[in-house]
């Protein structure tokens, strides 16, 4: 039982969805990142969803691109991005690593692994991991305690949801939309219809996540899915804001209304 | 001679993962991952239908110019090479300038057979949208072709090109606004349209299974140029030398030859002006994972890409394509590395000694070329491939030689 499956198991006890909130660590710079975070949390957020600042995003719009361009321009490193999980861990709240593979590689799959761990930190979201291309990571993240969240689409066949679903741990985060990351106007009507061909083969909390940004939308996502992850529309707020304490602010705003969301009120 | 003139066997690469060793294989989203499958199952079924492959080959003969020229550079080879004799593969007569058009020529052909509609594309010098917009206007199909900002000015000829032949031509101001960014963009959008759309990639990169099936579109190079010298000089080239930005011509040149040990294979990669400004990836990098493929990459020490610099925008890339990682670690295929300054004094050298311009990119080939030749000494018999014609870089070299 991992603190992420508890964050799910509590959500499901009060009969509504976990919020997920994400935001790249280092942005705009890392104390306020930390901040945000922590204001998240405090608004209602379940987990947090610290992002790994990479060079080539190619899974993101361009909301979170330069955000994580800006991120590294900063000088952002992984021993950042661990600092900004062990504060949230330490506030009592879940977080999970969102990265694109090489960063975990080059740090080495075993020492990313055994870091995080001692960071506080449940698991990672790995984009442009599939489970047939994992390698030692199934075996690593089992040892640590660590949940491996891989990503189902809707473009995904029957025979890739099995095989994602069976590698998954913690939950499964399913893209809402043929697309990268973004607000939109409307939420795709292809999430509801992944979210139940999901869970015909697990049992895992089945999370929504791309393209949804409003308390209308995530009220719409809590009606079927066991989370709901928003992204772009916190990076968004934190690029707004004038200083480090109207961004947390702001964020807070967010979270606090998107908790509301998914409550189905 | 029939032992010789009989055409080796494939190689046994990639697995049906798409594994070189431990390079290659597929790190792209979910989102792709089905369309990826579609697109092996296709090719597969494609390369084995008689009828494709008929079509394929009445293109590249009737459209595309096959069989290039065999053309021996005598003066080339005397004067700037130690008298090593050097033949050039003419891939610079190929229809568009360059070889990108045997690879475009496939993949639109089986986007057409998969029933979508539009093709995107990543360009860097340009060589490889022309031949896309090409294509597609042959085929009747819409394209969209993804060019780093910084691209679209130093090759600014190439962006009028796909524009007159009906592309709509996307300026990428992301990141350091070269290849590798144009990539990322056309990922992005694939992943948005992949239902009606096929990402036609240029290079031998990419998730499985393009660097395979770009390599077997390719082959036809190195397949044409081997029996070319077989016929002309009764004998096997001592050596292959080719450029190597992606890898796609390198690929397209070699492996025809790659189950003869007596012929070495020379990959040229851009040394720009040295270690900080360079693309010489396979020189200087180390294996990682960027645009769904694990290969050799420019990286830092937490796996960032590390911003690249080529005087030739078509080498202007951090990764290359998996084989050529597998062949450097196999030893069969060696690299170099080629300053900006040899390539320019290659791109010169030919100018004057052979009346042909050639492209900056093949210019590291030559460069390449005439090292080797003076290594190897007047006995020496090299093929080198021209993989295209210079007139796209006549702003660049200019500027350059302050002409």
């Amino acid at each position: 039982m991992t603190a992420v499956t508890t964050a799910f198991d509590k959500a499901k006890a009060e009969d509504r969805a976990a919020l997920v909130g994400y935001l790249p660590a280092g942005y705009p710079d890392k104390d306020t990142a930390i901040k945000s975070a922590l204001a998240m949390t405090e608004a209602g957020a379940d987990l947090i969803e610290v992002g790994l600042p990479y060079s080539d995003p190619l899974m993101d719009g361009p909301v979170i691109a330069d955000a994580v361009y800006q991120s590294l321009r900063n000088g952002t490193r992984i021993a950042d991005v661990l600092d900004t999980v062990q504060a949230i861990a330490d506030a009592g709240t879940p977080a999970v690593v969102m990265t694109y593979w090489n960063p975990v590689d080059q740090y080495g799959v075993e020492a990313f692994a055994r870091d995080l761990s001692n960071a506080g930190g449940s698991g990672l979201i790995t984009p442009d991991l599939t489970p047939e291309e994992s390698g030692d990571w199934p075996a690593v993240s089992d040892s640590y305690g660590l949940d491996r969240i891989f990503l189902v689409a809707p473009s995904s066949p029957e025979h890739r949801i099995e095989k994602i679903t069976a590698a998954s741990s913690g939950f499964v985060y399913a893209v809402s939309l043929m697309g990268i990351t973004g607000t939109r106007e409307a939420l795709s009507d292809a999430a509801a219809g992944l979210v139940s061909r999901t869970r015909v083969h697990t049992k895992l909390p089945v999370a929504v996540g791309v393209g949804v940004s409003n308390r209308t939308q995530a009220a719409e996502v809590a009606g079927f899915a066991d989370g709901v992850i928003v992204g772009s529309a916190f990076v968004r707020a934190l690029g707004g804001a004038s200083d480090g304490a109207s961004a947390v602010q702001a964020v807070r705003e967010l979270a606090a209304g998107l908790a509301q969301g998914v409550r189905r009120q | 001679m029939e032992s010789t003139a009989a055409e080796p066997d494939i190689s046994p690469v990639p697995d049906t993962d798409g594994h070189f060793g431990i390079f290659g294989g597929k790190f792209a989203p979910e989102s792709l991952m089905a369309a990826l499958e579609q697109l092996a199952k296709e090719y597969e079924a494609a390369r084995k239908d008689p009828e494709f492959t008929a079509e394929l080959d009445r293109l590249l003969k009737d459209y595309a110019g096959r069989p290039t020229l065999l053309t021996e550079a005598r003066r080339f080879g005397a004067e700037q090479a130690g008298g090593a004799r050097i033949l050039l593969k003419r891939e610079d007569l190929a229809h568009t300038g360059s070889h990108k058009i045997n690879n475009v020529l496939g993949q639109v052909l089986l986007t057409k057979r998969m029933g979508k509609t539009r093709v995107i594309a990543e360009t860097g010098a340009g060589q490889h949208g022309v031949a896309t917009a090409t294509a597609c206007a042959l085929l009747g199909l819409d394209c969209v072709v993804y060019m780093g900002e910084e691209d679209t000015r130093r090759q600014a000829l190439n962006v009028s090109r796909m524009r007159m032949l009906g592309a709509e031509v996307v300026p990428v101001k992301t990141g350091t606004r070269t290849l590798k960014d144009a990539m990322n963009d056309a990922f992005r959008d694939w992943v948005a349209t992949v239902d009606n759309t096929h990402y036609c990639i240029g290079s031998v990169g990419g998730p499985h299974p393009f660097p395979m099936m770009v390599r077997d579109f390719q082959r036809v190079i190195g397949v044409e140029a081997r029996r070319q010298v077989l016929e002309a000089e009764g004998r096997l080239p001592d050596a292959v030398v080719a450029c190597v930005g992606g890898g796609s011509n390198a690929i397209g040149a070699f492996h025809a030859f790659i189950g003869d040990p007596g012929v070495r294979l020379i990959g040229c990669e851009a040394g720009g002006e040295g270690p900080g400004r360079t693309a010489a990836t396979l020189s200087l990098g180390g294996p990682g994972v960027l645009h769904g493929m694990r290969t050799y990459i420019l990286q830092d020490a937490e796996g960032q890409t590390l911003d690249t610099h080529s005087i030739s925008a078509g080498l202007d890339y951090p990764g290359v394509g998996p084989e050529h990682s597998w062949l450097k670690d196999t030893g069969r295929a060696e690299y170099r590395s080629v300053s900006d300054d040899e390539a320019m004094a290659g791109f010169s050298a030919l100018c004057k000694t052979e009346g042909i311009i050639p492209a900056l990119e093949s210019s590291h080939a030559l460069a390449g070329a005439m090292t080797l030749g003076r290594e190897l000494g007047p006995d020496a018999l090299i093929l080198v491939n021209l993989s295209g014609r210079g007139d796209k870089d006549v702003a660049t070299a200019s500027a350059y030689f302050g002409v």
